[in-house]
């Protein structure tokens, strides 16, 4: 049976896709998946320092494309865990050095091979994002509690339903809980009802993902920290289980005396 | 110092609800490419047709577009007091 080809997108740059491309990946390899990670983000590639893996690196995507180098040559067998592999991008190579078609053949290809396929997304919405979803068959969008992040978040959902990838999932990464309980940061409900897509996960702002990403090693696979258990709990909703999602804090006293004196409920249906 | 209480209490200053709003008013235009402009007009044509039929709240209007999975819809809130030249005492 062919695998899973999942690509991890957002539109907006700088709000995850890599660390959790990264890190979903290293979570199902852990849970003894076969796992390929593809950086498409030709030009600018990323997944490999984030990985730990920039010092293996021989051949890329662009010259499996052209035919200059064997898949299985490219690929680089992660260091820590066993069925996790990374095709990185070209790095001196414009987007256009590959076509949708061609993206399309190498991640049936990859298939074949892997129970999971995750392709990293470049940001934007032109040729590269075009190429990172022609072979996927799900998609999971990335996106932070914030205007320009959820607004392009939109955008991405309508371009990926009119490339028949019509039921992407959501997660919600860098939530600050503190920000969220005093009414400045959107919470989960607003982003959802605004968004109105199935809910992936939710991702806590955590500064154990900059020390994981300093020393290329996914958070997932370091201790128990909330990213770690967070990106934990999606891959196990990846695989079909029922996950309940975390619950960020412990309501403080000023939104328990709110809903104690009935005020503060209000804005919810509004 | 009651009133900073009750802004406590409701969370008007709650920075959220704005950010909320923006979003709902810029997702119309990238959905449609209807500009606010061009929504306010629907929304005035849309009262104006109504009133000759309902006596409308003037003030409570809301029309907005949603996506609802892969089609939009246009959603309209119209506070209704009572139908046009039959007013009835007492309702």
């Amino acid at each position: 049976m062919a695998g899973r080809v999942i690509v991890v997108t957002s539109g907006k740059g700088g709000v995850g896709k890599t660390t959790t491309t990264a890190n979903l990946g290293a979570g199902l390899a852990s849970l003894g998946r076969r796992v390929c990670l593809v950086d498409a983000d030709i030009g600018l590639r990323n997944l490999d320092v984030v990985m730990g893996l920039e010092n293996r690196i021989v051949y890329d995507l662009v010259e499996v494309v052209e035919g200059h180098a064997r898949l299985r040559n490219a690929l680089i067998k992660d260091k820590r865990l066993d069925g996790l592999f990374l095709l990185p991008a070209a790095q001196t190579r414009e987007k256009d050095a590959v076509t949708p078609e061609q993206m399309k053949a190498l991640c049936a290809q990859l298939a074949e091979e892997f129970d999971y396929v995750l392709v990293d997304s470049p940001a934007g919405i032109e040729h590269g994002f075009r190429n990172a979803i022609a072979g996927a068959t799900e998609a999971i969008i990335v996106t932070t509690p914030e205007v320009a992040a959820v607004r392009d978040a939109d955008r991405i959902t309508g371009l990926l339903e009119a490339h028949e990838l019509s039921n992407p999932r959501l997660i919600i990464n860098r939530i600050r809980p503190q920000m969220v309980r005093r009414g400045d940061m959107l919470d989960i409900d607003d982003v959802i009802e605004i968004l109105a897509i199935d809910l992936l996960g939710i991702v806590p702002d955590d500064e154990s993902i900059i020390v994981a990403t300093n020393k290329g090693e996914p958070v997932v696979l370091g201790g128990n920290t909330r990213a770690a258990q967070a990106y934990r709990n999606i891959v196990r909703r990846i695989e079909g289980e029922e996950v309940p999602f975390m619950q960020l804090e412990e309501e403080g006293w000023l939104s328990r005396l709110r809903s104690l004196v009935g005020f503060g409920r209000k804005q919810r249906g509004a | 110092m009651l009133d900073f209480f009750m802004r406590l209490f409701r969370g008007e200053d709650q920075s959220k609800h704005v950010a909320k709003e923006r979003l709902r008013l810029v997702l119309v235009q990238d959905r449609t490419s209807l500009s606010p402009q061009a929504l306010d007009a629907l929304k005035e044509d849309l009262i104006a047709v109504i009133s000759k039929y309902l006596e409308i709240d003037e003030t409570g209007p809301d029309v907005v577009l949603e996506r609802d999975g892969d089609s939009i819809a246009l959603v309209a809130t119209i506070p209704v007091k009572r139908a046009a030249g039959v007013a009835r005492a007492g309702r």
